[in-house]
């Protein structure tokens, strides 16, 4: 009797495995972001998205019939738990391609993991060394930071600013700015008369600024994320500093006209993505739809307007799931549909990546925004 | 003309910084002066009283004056608990023990903070205005005024309190000798949570005051801890006016520093600064070697 049961038992655990194997196997894709720890701003909403974009794509019946299974690891912004994370994701999890780390420092750590595993990596970090020079197995979806710093300086050139102080945060995202702009300053034929660099928890930087009036320079650039970026606005503004003031990309959000207050932020100009600034785009521009969806879908789900970081976890995902599409199954499958994908409308821009550029963003990645009223208009 | 102009403001700036620490050093002295052990918890009181603020502020929707009393009261007794909970329990516990537990209820309170009200930054309405005043040719902000103001308030109300009160004669004599003051009838542990009342309100109201300026966010409390922490070191831990003083010279240094050194080594002067005063003067700038007597 018992081995009847055994019998029937078996049967049946075969016939449930055979009657999976009919449907197509699901696609395992892993997520590796910053979600606590200092990087959070990053790391959370692209966690948020990527849950959001899966859902959807399940819910659609997934692509191409198979299903979309996710293993999202929180890395805390630390390099040494990315790279243990990646393994496990590979190792484990058995993953055919990850989206994430958030950081350039979590990106190199876990790049030559990807490479050795031949597993494709889709970093969300916006580092220049990330695709520069070109992994075979490594793409990013956030413009590169000499994206930002060109178009800023392109605008200085055409109100004819010559003399240029910086001051930058002294943490990756600052020094890769500080850098980047230095180089391309001295080549565009600019004067950088002051470069000056503060600490990510500086409370004060009006020491920095004293010395910056003192150098007149025609324009300041500031590099940097919240909140040094809208102390330093409010610090000018103490100061009476009139100067022309570029931010970077890293703070195209209201967040920063909030802590700033509008008044110390008027006429300052930056560089944002278009998401930013998604419903003063034309509504003949190939972002324009697919920015709106994104932001109401993503304000449905959790309550808050969507960031320009999320949308480097959407992009990351749409490169993968266009490959799916087309019928890659395998990573290096995946890879090569990537890479082949031709010309693709995302949220940080449009991506025509190849087997030279890993990236596949230019200068259409930004609009160059000046705040008026504590409210973004674009820059003719 | 010029130089000049640059260092008022260097100096100005560097003061009002200064203020700042010397009001978080304060708070520190004030564990110390009656326990003898260092609280690093304190950065995270000073980090509630400015997010406590904001929230009575943009969720309890009261008003200003009403926002920082519920803030400093909820603080103070969110120290006075620490102290029941995590201080009282051990008995014979070592000074260095309890600094450890400091250590860990600091980043249990902060974890704790960044997940009930998130991770990004607030900032708080300036209390009158954000008009730049102007002195000999440098700036500064009606906010400054309010943070010297109130340290000069909390400096007087300390001294006032540890000299010429009988709760703080007696909480000087927990810290001189605990055993002898508990054979003159003074319930040392009822002291020790005086002081961490008084040091967390003190602590919540220094965060408070700063918030309009220096923005305020879950993880705020540590850097602003340690710079406090520098500045009662170079007091020598003990004397109210040492402590602000080092207060006040560790924010001009680290301002001139900045401005005419380099930008980049800002907060490496302070810590250098720590680091030489522990090895040269380890009881304080202002503070006579202590003698022994046998």
């Amino acid at each position: 009797m018992r081995k009847m049961f055994a019998v029937v038992g078996i049967t049946m655990l075969l016939l449930c495995s055979a009657s999976a194997a009919f449907a197509a196997a699901p696609i395992k894709i892993g997520g590796l972001f910053a979600v606590t720890g200092p990087a959070s701003f990053l790391g959370e909403p692209e966690k948020n998205t990527l849950e959001l974009l899966v859902k959807e794509t399940n819910a659609r019946g997934g692509i191409n019939g198979s299903k979309i299974e996710l293993f999202i690891y929180d890395t805390g912004g630390d390099a040494t738990k990315a790279v243990q994370l990646a393994s496990k994701l590979i190792k484990n999890d058995k993953i055919s391609a990850i989206v994430g780390p958030s950081t350039t420092g979590e990106s190199m750590a876990v790049i030559p993991i990807a490479e050795k595993e031949q597993i494709p990596l889709i970093s969300c970090a916006a580092g220049i060394k990330i695709t520069d020079p070109v992994k075979k197995w490594v793409f990013k979806t956030p413009a590169n930071d000499h994206v930002a710093a060109e178009k800023i300086l392109i605008q200085a050139e055409k109100l004819k600013q010559k003399n240029i102080a910086l001051i930058t945060v002294s943490d990756s995202f600052g020094s890769s700015g500080r850098e980047q702009l230095k180089q391309m300053a001295t080549k565009r034929g600019f004067k950088i008369v002051a470069d000056e660099v503060y600490s990510p928890k500086d409370t004060d930087m009006t020491p920095q600024l004293t010395k910056i009036k003192a150098a007149k320079p025609d324009a300041i650039i500031c590099w940097g994320t919240n909140p040094g970026p809208a102390i330093i606005t409010r610090n000018l503004q103490q100061l009476g500093m009139k100067t022309q003031v570029y931010q970077s990309h890293g703070v195209a959000s209201k967040k920063y006209i909030e802590l700033a207050t509008a008044q110390a932020a008027e006429g300052i100009m930056l560089p944002a993505g278009k998401l930013a600034v998604f419903d003063l785009l034309k509504p003949s521009d190939p972002q324009a739809k697919l920015l709106k969806d994104y932001n109401t879908d993503y304000k449905k789900s959790y309550g808050v307007e969507a960031s320009t970081f999320g949308g480097y976890a959407y992009d990351g995902f749409q490169l993968i799931a266009a490959a799916i599409k087309k019928g890659a199954v395998t990573p290096a499958q995946i890879r090569d549909g990537i890479e082949k994908n031709g010309r693709m409308v995302g949220v940080s821009g449009i991506f025509k990546m190849s087997p030279t550029d890993h990236n596949g963003l230019d200068l259409g990645a930004f609009e160059m925004v000046r705040i008026v009223k504590g409210d973004w208009v674009i820059v003719k | 003309m010029e130089l000049l102009n640059q260092v008022t403001q260097f100096v100005i700036s560097g003061l009002a910084t200064g203020a700042i620490y010397a009001l978080i050093g304060l708070s520190f002295a004030i564990i110390f002066n009656s326990t003898g052990i260092i609280n690093f918890a304190q950065g995270e009181f000073v980090m509630l009283g400015g997010v406590l603020t904001i929230f009575s502020l943009n969720v309890l929707h009261l008003p200003l004056v009403a926002a920082i009393v519920v803030a400093v009261a909820v603080t103070t007794i969110i120290g006075l608990v620490f102290e029941r909970l995590a201080i009282r329990p051990l008995k014979n516990a070592t000074p260095l023990a309890l600094i450890i537990i400091t250590i860990g209820a600091s980043i249990l309170i902060r974890g704790l903070v960044m997940l009930l009200w998130g991770k990004d930054t607030q900032a708080l309405p300036a209390f009158s205005g954000t008009d730049p005043i102007s002195i000999a040719g440098a700036t500064l902000l009606p906010q400054h005024l309010w943070i010297f103001g109130v340290t000069i308030l909390v400096i007087v109300g300390c001294r006032l309190f540890f000299n010429h009160t009988i709760s703080g004669k007696a909480m000087r004599a927990c810290s001189f000798n605990r055993r002898a003051a508990n054979l003159v009838g003074i319930s040392v542990g009822r002291m020790v949570l005086f002081s961490f009342v008084i040091s967390a309100a003190v602590g919540s109201l220094a965060g408070v005051i700063i918030a309009p300026l220096t923005m305020t966010a879950y993880d705020v409390g540590v850097m602003l801890g340690l710079k406090g922490f520098c500045a009662a070191i170079m007091g020598g831990m003990g004397s109210g006016l040492g402590t602000v003083l080092g207060g006040l010279i560790l924010g001009t240094l680290e301002s001139l520093g900045a401005g005419l050194i380099s930008s980049g080594y800002k907060d490496a002067i302070a810590f250098f600064i720590l680091l030489l005063i522990l090895f040269i003067r380890p009881q304080g700038l202002f503070k006579k070697g202590e003698t022994e007597r046998v």
